[in-house]
């Protein structure tokens, strides 16, 4: 397998600048004989797919919303961080750049991590020109918040929905070029399968999720904007549709599919309140700044309160721990999201959680609201403790909240070389559906930056090398051969899935697969918990193959379907996570193996044997996948052990 | 874990568009007050599945109130009823045991039933497509600051971009008027200096195309405003009024 990440040669600040220099065009008069596919339209496709349209290209873009606008992007809180430096505090490219590379934990490419800093600034600007409602001085000028992992302030943000409004921004410029007749749009449509061509990827099989049509369609190029796969844990701050079925299909087709196991857990969740739980709910991680996270010194307490027989307000302050500002004196409940993740674990697993299912922890506002006041606290934080009464009916004010850790990034995705495009010729990967720019752990504020960045400003160029190499007539028939095959094993999946009559839903098999995941490949792994989930989980496809209880027909828009064709690909998929953790015998980032800790129990890194980058091929239905290495070269920055103490 | 409800669910049920469709009734016995509105509904669709029936087809996505997606009339409010809330963000817990919950799809002309609870709303696409943009291409801007905006403006235009684009407004309204969401996206970009040069046809051609979709009349009754999860206030209404009249007599139409 090639996996030459074709990163141009020269100084790492040139690099960029060079290569689109080097990069071959498309005359103007030319682009229009070109068709590209971009599936998703979150932040990542939406841009791509305007911006390719504003070139001259015609663009089929699918999703499976209703509408474009709805894509999960849409549910970004904090921010969207930029080199703009205009708080004058220092910040640069370099300093964006050594930040994300630190922050990922020295596991990501430097070249596109720098290219990423470079375009950042680039994004603000457009945004701002497109009429996002940024957060304003009284001057006029943009305002910034700091976030976590950076010492400069350089996140740019809306309310607490910079995401919708960021998404709202592509969707317009989208919207734009449909009007004009330059892109096609698809909703309510599920890329089922990608269809290469000679090895190159030239189409795909998307199925109308209202009427249940399976078709074809061609083009000189795809895009894949489908996000993240952290659904495969079952429950997640997802989307409910969110999915892995596009970049599983293309990784079953030969694509690459690199870091899988590096999965971003988010401390500051709401608990599970039942069997019930549909999906996870985040608070905003700005809530660390003025709450403290505790939990009872003594079992018998945390039990007492877990049978709601005390209060949190019962426990006197000396029989708190409030392990985080023990454990790190000097970053205190500020620690970066995996570490504060961790020991929350700890202590829920030490017998000492608070919720009556043993997993939570307080987050404490009582002293804060002592030395400010309740309305300095409303001020800052009133919509989150709005938000956090809506759904668990308790008023934080009064009564501690209870949070706990939930999967909310992955850093993993199919591999991509500096061009974004895969190891399958034209077919290229953006935004959290790729690996590239964050490493085994994504710093806040940096996926919106990262989804932008690859369809405003690199992808736009990039795949006019590969349009201009393969020319305007390497467009094939949708009525070929080999779009037929892909067409009729995708038949031959629905049906199946259909036939099988038996007695489990699909809900009941992605839930199970869930737990395995969460317990195994969560926020702490080992050698022998992965073995085992190895094993449990191609029991556990067996049994969704042979008892799976697909209600319906495919001709009608079911929702039962559409769900249990994700979860048959979650649970091929779930495998290769559990196999890359087991690979990977270190910790880094969001990847905790229990074996590899320091004496003070943080994440040891294993530089000399685990600097690369692990890329998984397919190998065909019962083989074990192959594992394929790209070294990880730091030219400009110099690795170090992170350290919170 | 939180009280149990036993509770009995009138739901409408559609098989696709022609269909004429009608109330179907179902127990939803034991369930936890603590579970949202869309969870109670997941677990009346296990158990339907279970018992080899079709489970009520429902739109929802992000779960956490701001994608918009989820889209359902809950004895006879949009998501529910309750102030600043989507469907899915509003709990069992503001629900009595032994209650009959009445739930229906969005209803209106320009919102077509899909199937049971999921409706088309892709004419707020093609209102969004005929002028809801600012016309910059990638790469042809100024720098982000080189146009200062007055806090206030921002802020504004802020509160009107709040709209999820959920439906709710159409939903509420006796006439099913879409104008509470075209004068949230028209006031949005008339309100930051960026969307001046486009500001009247911007407001033309969002309310023609409105209009063509099949929208009603605003009699400014006032009840999307009420209905709306994200508050968004009637006087956009008033703003959009305000564009669209100057525009006309600019354009020497009135």
């Amino acid at each position: 397998m090639n996996l030459d990440a074709h990163i141009p040669s020269g100084p790492m600040a040139q690099k960029w600048d060079k290569h689109r220099f080097d990069l071959k065009l498309v005359n103007p008069a030319n682009k229009r004989k070109y068709e590209v596919i971009v599936v998703g339209s979150g932040l990542a496709g939406a841009s791509a797919a305007a911006s390719l349209a504003e070139l001259g290209y015609n663009v089929h873009c699918f999703c499976y919303q209703d509408s474009p606008r709805r894509a999960h992007s849409i549910a970004a809180q904090g921010g969207i961080n930029a080199a703009k430096n205009y708080q004058n505090d220092g910040d640069s490219v370099y300093r964006l750049f050594y930040d994300t590379v630190k922050g990922g934990d020295y596991r990501s490419r430097e070249a596109n991590v720098y290219r990423l800093a470079q375009v950042s600034a680039n994004i603000i600007d457009q945004c701002a020109a497109q009429g996002v409602p940024f957060a304003r001085e009284y001057g006029g000028l943009l305002a910034n918040r700091s976030f976590g992992g950076a010492q400069v302030s350089r996140t740019f943000y809306a309310r607490g929905q910079t995401g919708q409004q960021l998404l709202l921004g592509a969707y317009s410029a989208l919207s734009r070029q449909i009007g004009l007749g330059k892109v096609t749009m698809h909703t309510r449509s599920e890329m089922l399968d990608v269809v290469l061509v000679d090895g190159h990827a030239k189409g795909i099989v998307v199925r109308d999720m209202v009427t249940g049509e399976i078709s074809r369609h061609s083009a000189h190029a795809v895009v894949l904007a489908t996000g993240g796969y952290g659904n495969v844990f079952y429950l997640s701050t997802n989307a409910m549709g969110c999915n892995v079925t596009a970049t599983h299909r293309a990784h079953k087709r030969g694509a690459a599919f690199a870091n899988p196991c590096y999965t971003q857990i988010h401390p500051t969740c709401i608990p599970v309140s039942g069997d019930h739980q549909s999906k996870l709910t985040l608070m905003s991680e700005s809530l660390r700044n003025d709450g403290r996270v505790w939990v009872p010194k003594s079992q018998e307490v945390a039990n007492q309160i877990r049978k709601g027989e005390l209060k949190a307000s019962d426990v006197a302050d000396v029989d708190r721990d409030y392990f985080l500002e023990r454990k790190y004196p000097s970053f205190g409940n500020l620690v970066p999201r995996d570490v504060a993740s961790r020991n929350a674990k700890e202590a829920c697993d030490d017998g000492r959680g608070v919720v009556p299912s043993g997993l939570g922890v307080y987050l404490d506002f009582a002293d804060s609201i002592n030395r400010m006041g309740e309305g300095a606290v409303r001020e800052r934080y009133g919509n989150l403790f709005d938000m956090y009464e809506k759904i668990t009916g308790s008023n934080a004010y009064q009564n501690p909240m209870t949070i706990y850790p939930a999967v909310h990034y992955t850093m993993g995705g199919l591999w991509v070389d500096y061009n974004l495009m895969s190891n399958v010729p034209g077919l290229y990967v953006i935004g959290e559906a790729n690996f590239s720019d964050h490493g085994a752990n994504r710093l806040g504020a940096s996926a919106l930056m990262q989804g932008l960045a690859d369809g405003y400003f690199v992808l736009p160029y990039t795949i006019g090398q590969y349009l201009a190499e393969v020319g305007p007539d390497d467009r094939p028939s949708a009525d070929s051969s080999e779009f037929a095959g892909v067409e009729e094993e995708v038949r031959g999946r629905i049906d199946r899935m259909l036939s099988i009559k038996g007695r489990r839903t699909p809900t009941s098999f992605h839930r199970e697969l869930g737990q395995i995941m969460w317990e195994k490949c969560g926020m702490a792994r080992d050698a022998a918990g992965l073995e085992e989930a190895i094993q449990k989980i191609p029991a556990l496809r067996e049994e969704f193959w042979s008892n799976l209880n697909v209600p319906g027909e495919n001709g009608s828009l079911n929702q039962s379907l559409e769900l249990a064709g994700r979860v048959a690909d979650f649970l091929e998929f779930g495998e290769l996570m559990c196999r890359d953790a087991l690979q990977r015998a270190e910790s880094c980032g969001g990847h905790f193996r229990t074996e590899h800790q320091t004496e003070e129990g943080e994440a040891r890194r294993d530089d000399e044997n685990f600097s690369f980058v692990g890329a998984w091929e397919y190998k065909g239905e019962g083989n074990a996948p192959e594992l394929h290495k790209e070294d990880l070269q730091y030219e400009e920055v110099k690795m170090t052990q992170r350290s919170y103490k | 874990m939180g009280k149990q409800l036993n509770l009995k669910l009138k739901v409408w049920r559609q098989d696709n568009a022609d269909d004429p469709g009608r109330f179907e009734e179902y127990d939803a016995n034991g369930i936890d007050t603590d579970m949202s509105f869309l969870e109670m509904l997941d677990v009346v669709n296990e158990g339907l599945i279970e018992e080899g029936k079709e489970p009520i087809a429902f739109d929802s996505d992000c779960r956490e109130g701001i994608c918009g997606t989820c889209s359902m009339v809950i004895n006879g409010a949009p998501h529910g009823g309750q102030q600043g809330t989507t469907a899915c963000q509003l709990h069992m817990r503001h629900f009595n045991d032994g209650m009959t919950i009445t739930i229906e799809p969005w209803r209106a002309t320009a919102f077509p039933v899909h199937r049971d609870l999921v409706v088309d709303r892709t004419s707020f696409d093609r209102i969004q497509q005929a002028g809801g943009f600012i016309s910059v291409r990638t790469g042809s801007v100024p720098d982000a600051n080189a146009t200062p905006v007055p806090k206030e403006d921002a802020d504004l235009a802020m509160d009107a971009a709040q709209c999820i684009g959920c439906g709710a407004c159409v939903a509420a309204c006796k006439n099913a008027s879409a104008m509470l969401f075209v004068a949230a996206k028209v006031s949005h970009l008339s309100l930051m200096p960026q969307g001046q040069p486009e500001r009247d046809r911007r407001a033309l051609a969002m309310v023609q195309q409105m209009d063509d979709e099949g929208f009603g009349n605003c009699t400014v009754t006032g009840s999307c405003e009420a209905a709306c999860p994200k508050e968004i206030s009637l006087d956009f209404i008033a703003r959009l009024n305000r564009d669209y009249g100057c525009a006309l007599v600019k354009k020497g139409e009135v």
